[in-house]
């Protein structure tokens, strides 16, 4: 019986060239990057837009940039604003954000920003399996 | 700064969550647009429908 793995071989979707891993780092450190390199160009656009919109709008809102970790809520804040890659470091540098949420709207920027981190490292898992095969 | 309601940031988060969503978990452009239409009435419409349930739970 084929495997997953068998199967992708055995359909010659295994297309993967180069430096397997560069679409998932790309993608990760630039929001829609690794479909760009893909030449995926509306998908890539599309991504783009909507997680560094995502992004900027929580930061206009002036949501909460975790910087460091005081409890186990703070080290998820952490991973999921890690996950926007450069857009973080950039406005951590910049010193955007706010170090405390005192209004509600600042509570939903922090959110923005978390989940802008997360649809990017979804976005640039995608971008890995497209060009591993696993996705058309 | 940026001070939307919170209906509005409700909005916004669907829209950006459901194209990235829509992208990402199916294959050709068609199912594409409608899982990201299906994801984005999910996430307004349980956004709409658990806040009436607070405000008579509320009452």
């Amino acid at each position: 019986m084929a495997t997953p793995v068998n199967k992708i071989a055995a359909n010659g979707k295994g297309t993967a060239q180069g430096f397997v891993y560069l679409p998932l780092i790309a993608g990760w450190l630039v929001p829609g990057a690794g479909h760009f390199l893909l030449r995926k160009w509306g998908r890539g656009t599309l991504i783009a837009v909507s997680i560094v919109g995502m992004f900027v709008l929580g930061i206009a809102m002036q949501g909460k940039l975790y910087s460091n970790v005081h409890d186990v809520l703070d080290l998820l804040g952490l991973a999921g604003d890690l996950g926007n890659g450069l857009l973080f470091v950039l406005s951590r540098v910049l010193g955007l954000g706010a170090d405390q949420v005192q209004v509600t709207t600042a509570d939903y920027g922090t959110r923005f920003i978390v989940v802008a981190g997360l649809l990017n490292v979804i976005s640039a898992v995608d971008a890995h399996n497209l060009h591993t095969g696993r996705k058309s | 700064m940026f001070r939307p309601s919170h209906f509005a940031a409700v909005v916004l988060f669907a829209l950006f969550a459901s194209i990235v969503f829509g992208i990402t978990q199916r294959e050709t452009p068609r199912r594409m647009i409608r899982y990201g239409a299906y994801c984005f009435v999910l996430f307004v419409g349980s956004a709409i429908v658990l806040s009436w349930l607070m405000f008579l739970i509320a009452r």
